[in-house]
């Protein structure tokens, strides 16, 4: 089998101009989404209680949250997780009540939920409507505010290391153009989350950062041809060896990005609610991945004039491209 | 050419059987058994609890596969869950006899079922997070302020003895926020004050200050002594929670410290968060009172006692040695006026001793009562639950002033060690406050486990039959790089023990979904250099040696930012990042070394070697 029988270098640099407005287009609107709707953190980072319960059957979500709103809770959110009979329950952080008993004062309050509740209400025994608790999660406010600092440094020692060893191992050019285009991703993927409103959590914080480590590694593998087609092809212009070197490594590019893809698509499928969030950030980063580590990563590296002569010149450089 | 030398193929022949070895107990499940742990710490699990433990299954007539003695419990493990009740409940009578007064916990848990000589090697399965077998997970903040400033009030009534020891005047002594301030009419008695503080409390920094015609020495304690304060106190709480949470029976209950100020608290098992917190929050308190020394020598009346009756004002107890005590129900002293408890040697006589620290107030008191009743014993209590017990009952030998108090003689440096940190476990050094909480009930962990375990096993799936129908035998040989890439992974999981949680399961499924990248880059480069009319032999080389740098290069920008997921993550991430890095390690080694390997095993030894089974090799043109 082959997929990929392609006779002529692809001349995706013609069209450079327009890829890189489509991303501009596209970030602003990530951009403008994250400005005005936000990111929807969950209780890790904005601190509060969160109970998982389960109902032998399905129970009416409006009831609880009456029932809770009619005990004090303050704008509790109340949503089905994974099934009809799960249910998910969000409470904010309160001053003054002691924290970490909201878990117990919760489940004395759906205790209360009246019977009948459903709109069937036939089938509503006692032991039908008495939840189950499955999870509990408290955070108090001093962790979720330490999380999103720790988050936000590690998104930055990424970046650092990433531009630092691609400056190190190719050159500054390639390394600021391959941290553009992959910051462009992660800002994509945020932008999804804000405009779906999809819960940004710890795990989703872990896939974003991963996939930016995976992102570059394909505008690695492209820049890896870019110099050594410069080094071994003459009299190529810089978009031609772009375009040559893209080419070459697209089927590589595709196959490799479809098996992650296939491992990700398990993990929504069988994965529940659990890795849910998770997985759908890397499907947003692998897709983006490919897009931007190709046809934003190598038109930013030709706009910054990358040459031959930036590759060829030093002996100590070719010795390493032999090995 | 495409041959490995002897010492490749013995590198990756012996990397794959101490990966098989060490994934091995991952297979064998678990079995049920009974653990016997101390809740008192001044019963010791050892060998003798063992034979114990051991005779009372034979009394039983329970059979057990297996009794260890580990660090501090005892684990028996048994054929199937009916004898472990059964074993349960005999172990319990017999250590056991009357269940109020437990002095071990004797708790349901499973075990590793893999044979011995497996275990005997270190290979344990994967230790699983609280989210895959369920449990209760507390993260405790300890209030340093507050072991400051209780530091400081006890330091405050300290100052307060010393000036009138030694007959200096001041005008107050009060703390304020985190300084005392001592006043003074006049600067001479701030300078003699000054003078007996330097020698007599080297913890303090000391500051003159004018506050309009008050002459203030202002005392704030010193960087190292405020250091050291904090690490007593978390290191205090710690040892409080571990005696507690022993009476839980928590069959593995994790207490550790994280940063500077917080404690962890992991109890797989216990679905019951209210009691645990009751149990958390609880403190012990500790009392001095005398003995009736008198009343104990007399046989007649210790007989009555032990059957109850002990003669009115006093309580009837067992000391440790196991002999009969009877003592005054008056209290002389409680715990609040201890602030340290050392073991250590005696100055003199180098015997081992205690060495107690008590508080200006408590020294006082000490002082007087110790005057009256040389030659008299007095005891130490340890009330907990309203239930006292006797941690020591020394003879006052001399009148003890100043606060310093050293208990010694017929004491073994263990024993020292013992009666010290029971003195210090009684309460906690510092309040603490439950930040964070997490309560897994045990399907959901089961069904997370389910869940991961599905999700890797159908990528992998979809990944190999893409792979094999793709690349022919190349494919198949992507395949079982990638399933030795597992294989490592797993082993070095189970190895190292670290925690396996749902991200750390997502991590394996994404990483192998990665760790594929080596190999199609190997495979297209191998096309590539086939495409070009190269020979296949020298396709293979030149595919491998050329696809070699961009895979150093790519797993380097990924583990970069594993690292810093690594330093910066914290609870779930963390186990995200920890399996994320070992498997981009293993991936390389896996699918350049492994892969490489089979390979040259199938094609190197093959002179002519007409065509290659990598799939299509599609030329343009052709």
């Amino acid at each position: 089998m082959e997929f990929f029988r392609i006779r002529k270098d692809i001349p995706f640099m013609r069209h450079a101009l327009v890829f890189n407005i489509i991303s501009l287009i596209t970030f602003l609107a990530a951009v403008f989404f994250l400005a005005t709707k936000g990111l929807h953190f969950s209780v890790e980072f904005t601190g509060g209680t969160l109970l998982e319960v389960s109902y032998t059957q399905a129970p009416d979500l409006g009831k609880i949250r009456q029932q809770l709103e009619s005990d004090g809770f303050a704008d509790p959110q109340v949503q089905n997780f994974g099934s009809s009979r799960d249910v998910l329950i969000r409470v904010p952080l309160t001053k003054g009540a002691e924290s970490s008993k909201v878990g117990e004062q919760v489940m004395a309050s759906l205790m209360k939920v009246p019977e009948g509740t459903q709109s069937a209400g036939a089938g509503g025994t006692a032991s039908a409507m008495t939840p189950q608790l499955k999870r509990v999660e408290f955070v108090g406010p001093q962790v979720g505010k330490e999380l999103a600092e720790d988050g936000a440094l590690a998104l930055l020692l990424v970046i650092v290391g990433i531009v630092l060893y691609l400056a190190f191992r190719f050159e500054w050019r390639f390394a600021v153009s391959a941290i553009i285009a992959n910051l462009h991703d992660v800002v994509i993927i945020l932008g999804f989350f804000a405009f779906f409103r999809w819960e940004f959590s710890l795990p989703v914080l872990a896939a974003v950062l991963a996939v930016l480590g995976y992102s570059v590694n394909e505008s690695v593998v492209v820049f890896d041809r870019v110099r050594e087609t410069f080094k071994k092809k003459r009299g190529m212009t810089t978009p031609q060896v772009l375009d040559h070197a893209i080419t070459s490594t697209i089927s590589r590019t595709i196959i490799t990005h479809g098996s992650t893809q296939m491992m990700v698509t398990s993990m929504l499928i069988f994965g529940g609610a659990a890795l849910h969030y998770f997985a759908l950030a890397l499907t947003i980063g692998i897709c983006f991945g490919i897009y931007s580590s190709v046809l934003v990563a190598s038109p930013l590296v030709m706009w910054m004039g990358v040459s031959r002569e930036q590759f060829v010149k030093p002996k100590a450089e070719k010795q390493e491209a032999v090995v | 050419m495409n041959r490995y030398p002897l010492w490749k193929n013995a590198t990756v022949l012996i990397a794959l059987v101490l990966g098989l070895l060490y994934t091995l107990p991952n297979f064998f499940g678990e079995a049920p058994a009974v653990q016997v742990a101390s809740v008192k710490a001044t019963h010791k699990v050892d060998a003798r609890l063992m034979s114990q433990v051991e005779a009372a299954l034979k009394a039983a007539a329970v059979t057990p596969q297996g009794v260890v003695l580990d660090l501090n419990s005892i684990r028996v493990r048994l054929a199937d869950t009916d004898t472990q009740l059964k074993a349960k409940d005999a172990i319990e009578k017999a250590l056991n006899p009357v269940a109020a007064e437990a002095s071990y916990s004797v708790a349901l848990n499973l075990v590793s079922d893999s044979p011995n000589w497996l275990s005997g090697i270190h290979a344990l399965p994967m230790y699983l997070g609280l989210d895959l077998r369920g449990g209760v997970h507390f993260l405790l903040q300890v209030d340093m302020k507050g072991a400051l400033t209780k530091r400081l009030d006890s330091i405050g009534a300290d100052l307060r003895g010393l000036m009138r020891d030694k007959n200096i005047r001041h005008g107050g002594i009060v703390r304020e926020g985190q300084t005392v301030a001592i006043r003074f009419r006049d600067a001479e008695a701030r300078d003699k004050a000054r003078a007996v503080l330097n020698d007599s409390q080297p913890d303090l920094q000391l500051v003159d200050a004018q506050d309009g015609a008050d002459f203030r020495l202002v005392a704030t304690l010193k960087l190292q002594a405020e250091k050291r304060i904090q690490e007593f106190a978390v290191k205090q709480n710690i040892t409080t929670l571990h005696n507690r949470i022993n009476e839980l029976g928590v069959a593995e209950p994790v207490i550790q410290q994280q940063g500077i100020d917080r404690i962890v608290v992991q109890l797989p098992g216990v679905q019951d968060t209210a009691k645990a917190k009751d149990i958390l929050g609880r403190t012990a308190t500790l009392e001095v009172r005398m003995v009736d020394d008198e009343a104990s020598a007399n046989m007649d009346i210790m007989e009555q006692a032990a059957r109850g009756q002990p003669p009115p004002g006093t309580e009837y107890y067992i000391e440790r040695g196991g002999r009969g005590l009877l003592v005054k129900k008056q209290v002389v002293l409680t715990g609040e006026r201890l602030t340290d408890a050392q073991a250590g040697f005696d100055s003199q006589t180098q015997e081992p001793a205690v060495h107690l620290s008590l508080d200006s107030s408590g020294a006082r008191i000490f002082k007087d009562v110790t005057r009256e009743s040389v030659g008299k014993r007095m005891a130490i209590l340890l009330i907990e639950k309203g239930k006292g017990e006797v941690v020591t009952a020394p003879v006052i030998r001399t009148e003890i002033g100043g606060g310093r108090v050293q208990i010694s003689g017929r004491m073994s440096t263990v024993e020292a060690n013992d009666v010290a940190l029971l003195l210090r476990a009684g309460s906690l050094a510092a309040p603490m406050e439950i930040i964070e909480e997490r309560t897994v009930g045990p399907s959901l962990g089961a069904d997370n486990i389910a869940k991961g375990f599905n999700s890797t096993m159908w990528g992998f799936i979809a990944i190999s039959v893409f792979m094999i129908s793709y690349y022919l035998l190349f494919g198949v040989v992507s395949v079982l790089a990638l399933s030795a890439n597992l294989l490592f992974l797993v082993a070095l999981l189970s190895l190292l023990q670290a925690t396996l949680t749902l991200p750390g399961i997502a991590a394996i499924a994404l990483t192998l979904g990665m760790a594929i990248d080596a190999n199609v880059l190997i495979n297209e480069r191998v096309r590539e250099e086939l495409r070009g009319g190269n020979s296949p032999q020298a396709s293979i080389t030149a595919g491998y040696e050329r696809a070699w740098a961009t895979i150093l290069d790519s797993n380097i920008t990924t583990l970069i930012a594993g690292v810093a997921l690594l330093i910066f993550g914290s609870g779930p991430v963390r186990g995200f990042a920890v399996v994320h890095c070992l498997g981009i390690l293993t991936s390389i080694f896996s699918s350049v070394v492994v892969s490489r390997a089979l390979i040259n095993l199938i094609y190197g030894h093959r002179r002519k070697l007409g065509s290659v089974s990598i799939g299509q090799v599609w030329k343009p043109g052709v």
